[in-house]
């Protein structure tokens, strides 16, 4: 762990902190970019709980028909990967919108609706309606009632959700770089930017610095704040009036509307007619294969995308060619990355785990803190770190295909910790205690009892971990050199080329992506017993 | 029709079972009648009817002979304190007492002046910028008292507003909320399921088996 997290992050500084970094804090650039990170972050959270305010209320506190499965689809784009996301809602926004700011931010408020509406939504479900009878009884017409006893209790909730979306929002990579473009950078971007195509790593770690501090006293805050006053009754739910309904079609209508866009895209492989052309392309060799781009023009549109990468150019050039003729095979080197990097994860997790549980109320508060920085430092962020770390000396894994994986396991390693370690903390201490005076050392102890007690949770953990490796994108970006690159990274490429079969294609490759990852949150997901966030 | 509150056939059924069947009650102005009646016996549910946060399925509210059924909780003045006060969390205890004469248009030195008198009342002079999640249970129901007779409610509902107290307090209770309704002269409405309690509180105790289907 201290290898995977600690010398990164101490890299990082040591990158970021020299003449050379120091120089980009002189750069107006850099000012401008972290303004607008802020301010498309501080935005796209006012919008987010604008719009989750209503359905929030609608699916915590009225009954009617299809209920649960508006709760589900709103969560859906918070699971998928970010790349599908943005894919998806490429495919729905009108192009004027495309690499705008207000695109940018549409799409941060489709992806982090569910943070609003889980967690208001939550509070409100626990809001004992007769507070706000008395309120009634008091004199207060249901507005006033409204305006100063719902919103004032459910404050804090609201604020939670509302500092968690623009958290969200301003560490986001995927869809900051797909929907914002290249105009209006964000800091994960121009990191991104500055360590692959120009080549600038003080640049870039000196940039990591300043959004890990910014995230760092966000995250300080967080931990600081009060826990809510609410005093919980779980009461029955009315039924649904005209208006509540209205609401759960909106809302319905919102989250679906993206992804109905992307697969309908999929399915117009020559932008006006329908066809499974697309689909039958994603694995041309095996289905044999009637429409295939040449491949000349594909090297060019990549040259051009990925504009200075001149180090790479060649190598990405051959990929690019590849992965379009047989985009499926993609999706298998993600699966098999994805599989190697929850491995790593879950050891790592698990043993994490134990150590804090072991470490007693000591360590613990120190321990949840510590777990909460790399929750919010980005995934770009340990990318960077790792490309720092590993690219000199006997440890040099620049170019091995390792490096990928663990990559993938350092983002994935603080949701594996979340979900673990509340199961294991709720065991009884004596528990533990009586397994030792039948004859149980400590690793049997650990394996019998924690490991045992705590499987439903590690389960949990498998899927979760596996879902966020497979859609990994900010440190896969980073780390993608050589090789066949992720599921993620080929959308990418064929997102960024305008031709209308590349985008159908692009959309038919993020449709499976995205189902992979929902089933396999779905799956998992019965057997959490924490909260992710 | 006569003055005070009437309630006339009133009956509240869920869709399984009948809560209350056709019950009938006068209560005189200046009057305090006390409902006894056995837990589950919907003492609870007619407070909410009259209070109007429940509608019947049949029957009359009525006040002063003017029938309610278009008139919503908030502008009837029916004040009710709840079994388990439901204190706002997010509030102090000058700012839960307050609240009812502030939705009056009561600002500034008055606000604070009719928060003052009202705490006196209920002997917790001084408690103004404390926490209500700080209060002890006896100190809460007080506040609620106190928050329910600050906007000077024409009927006061009183759900079993001295449950859970220990046996003592509760007798002390029970003494303080008589002198202070009498004080006040509040026209009254008191659950409760015990009998004592009902005679210390109550001009007139009245069963709520006997109000069903036009008795009493």
């Amino acid at each position: 762990m201290v290898v995977l997290f600690v010398i990164p992050f101490v890299t990082i500084a040591r990158r970021g902190l020299t003449p050379a970094g120091w120089r980009v804090l002189s750069d107006g650039a850099l000012w401008q970019t972290l303004g607008f990170t802020v301010a498309q972050a501080g935005a796209s959270a006012a919008l987010t709980v604008t719009l989750g305010l209503a359905p929030a209320y609608v699916v915590s506190r009225c009954s009617f028909r299809g209920r649960g499965t508006l709760a589900t689809l709103i969560t859906v784009p918070f699971v998928l990967p970010t790349v599908v996301s943005a894919s998806a809602l490429l495919a729905v926004l009108p192009a004027a919108l495309h690499r705008t700011t207000l695109g940018l931010v549409i799409a941060h408020a489709w992806v982090n609706l569910a943070v609003v509406v889980r967690g208001v939504g939550a509070a409100w479900a626990n809001l004992d309606p007769d507070l706000i009878a008395a309120a009634r009884t008091l004199g207060a017409t249901p507005r006033a009632a409204f305006r100063h006893v719902t919103v004032p209790v459910l404050r804090p909730a609201i604020t939670a959700a509302g500092a968690l979306a623009f958290l969200f929002s301003l560490t986001s990579f995927g869809i900051a770089r797909l929907v914002g473009g290249p105009a209006h950078p964000t800091v994960e971007v121009e990191i991104w930017r500055r360590a692959t195509q120009s080549f600038d790593l003080p640049g870039a770690s000196m940039l990591a610095v300043v959004q890990l501090l910014l995230v760092a006293s966000l995250l300080a805050w967080w931990t600081a704040r009060p826990a809510s006053p609410l005093h919980a009754r779980r009461t029955n739910d009315r039924p649904a009036r005209v208006r509540d309904l209205a609401v759960a079609g909106a809302a319905t209508a919102l989250v679906a509307a993206p992804l109905v866009a992307l697969v309908a895209r999929s399915l117009r492989p020559t932008g006006s007619g329908w066809g499974l052309d697309a689909w039958r392309a994603l694995a041309p060799s095996r289905v044999g294969n009637t429409v295939r781009p040449s491949g000349t023009s594909i090297g060019a549109s990549t040259g051009a995308s990925t504009g200075a990468s001149t180090g790479t150019s060649g190598g990405a050039g051959s990929v690019a060619t590849r992965l379009v003729e047989e985009p499926l095979a993609t999706l298998v080197t993600s699966i098999t990355i994805a599989a190697v990097a929850t491995a790593v994860a879950i050891v790592l997790g698990v043993a994490g785990a134990l150590a804090i549980v072991r470490l007693g109320r000591r360590g613990a508060h120190a321990a949840d803190t510590a777990l909460t920085v790399p929750l919010g430092a980005s995934a770009v962020t340990v990318g960077l770190g790792l490309l720092v770390t590993f690219d000199t000396g006997w440890y040099d894994l620049r170019g091995r295909w390792i490096l990928l994986p663990l990559g993938q396991a350092v983002v994935a390693l603080p949701v594996v910790i979340r979900l673990v370690l509340p199961a294991l903390r709720a065991i009884p201490a004596d528990l533990r205690a009586a397994a030792a005076t039948l004859g149980a050392s400590p690793g049997r102890v650990a394996v019998g009892v924690d490991l045992g007690l705590a499987r439903r949770a590690i389960v949990a953990a498998v899927g979760f971990a596996a879902a966020v490796s497979l859609g990994e994108f900010g440190a896969t970006s980073l780390l993608t050199r050589t090789g066949s690159p992720t599921a993620p990274v080929a959308i990418a490429r064929l997102l960024s080329r305008p031709a209308p079969f590349q985008l159908a294609q692009a959309s038919a490759l993020a449709v499976a992506l995205g189902l992979v990852a929902v089933v396999l949150v779905a799956i998992t997901d019965r057997f959490r017993e924490a909260a992710v966030f | 029709m006569s003055a005070g509150l009437a309630v006339i056939e009133v009956s509240v059924g869920f869709t399984e079972r009948v809560i209350l069947d056709g019950v009938s009650l006068h209560v005189a102005p200046g009057e305090r009648v006390a409902l006894l009646g056995p837990s589950g016996s919907g003492k609870s549910t007619l407070l909410r009817v009259i209070a109007g946060l429940l509608v019947p399925s049949h029957g009359t509210i009525a006040w002063d002979g003017a029938d309610l059924a278009d008139i919503p909780t908030h502008r009837r003045r029916f004040g009710l304190v709840f079994q388990d006060e439901q204190l706002f969390p997010h509030l102090d205890v000058a700012a839960n007492v307050g609240f009812g004469p502030r939705l009056q248009g009561s600002t500034g030195a008055g606000l604070r002046q009719r928060v003052g008198e009202m705490l006196d009342l209920v002997g917790l002079a001084g408690y103004e910028r404390r926490r209500v999640t700080d209060l002890s249970g006896g100190e809460a129901k007080r506040v609620a008292l106190a928050r329910s007779l600050a906007p000077r409610p024409r009927l006061l509902l009183l759900d079993e507003p001295l449950t859970g107290l220990d046996a003592a307090l509760h007798d002390q209770l029970a003494g303080d909320l008589a002198a202070l309704l009498a004080a006040t002269s509040t026209t009254a409405v008191h659950v409760t399921h015990d009998p004592a309690e009902a005679a210390i509180v109550a001009h007139r105790v009245v069963q709520l088996g006997d109000l069903m289907n036009g008795g009493a």
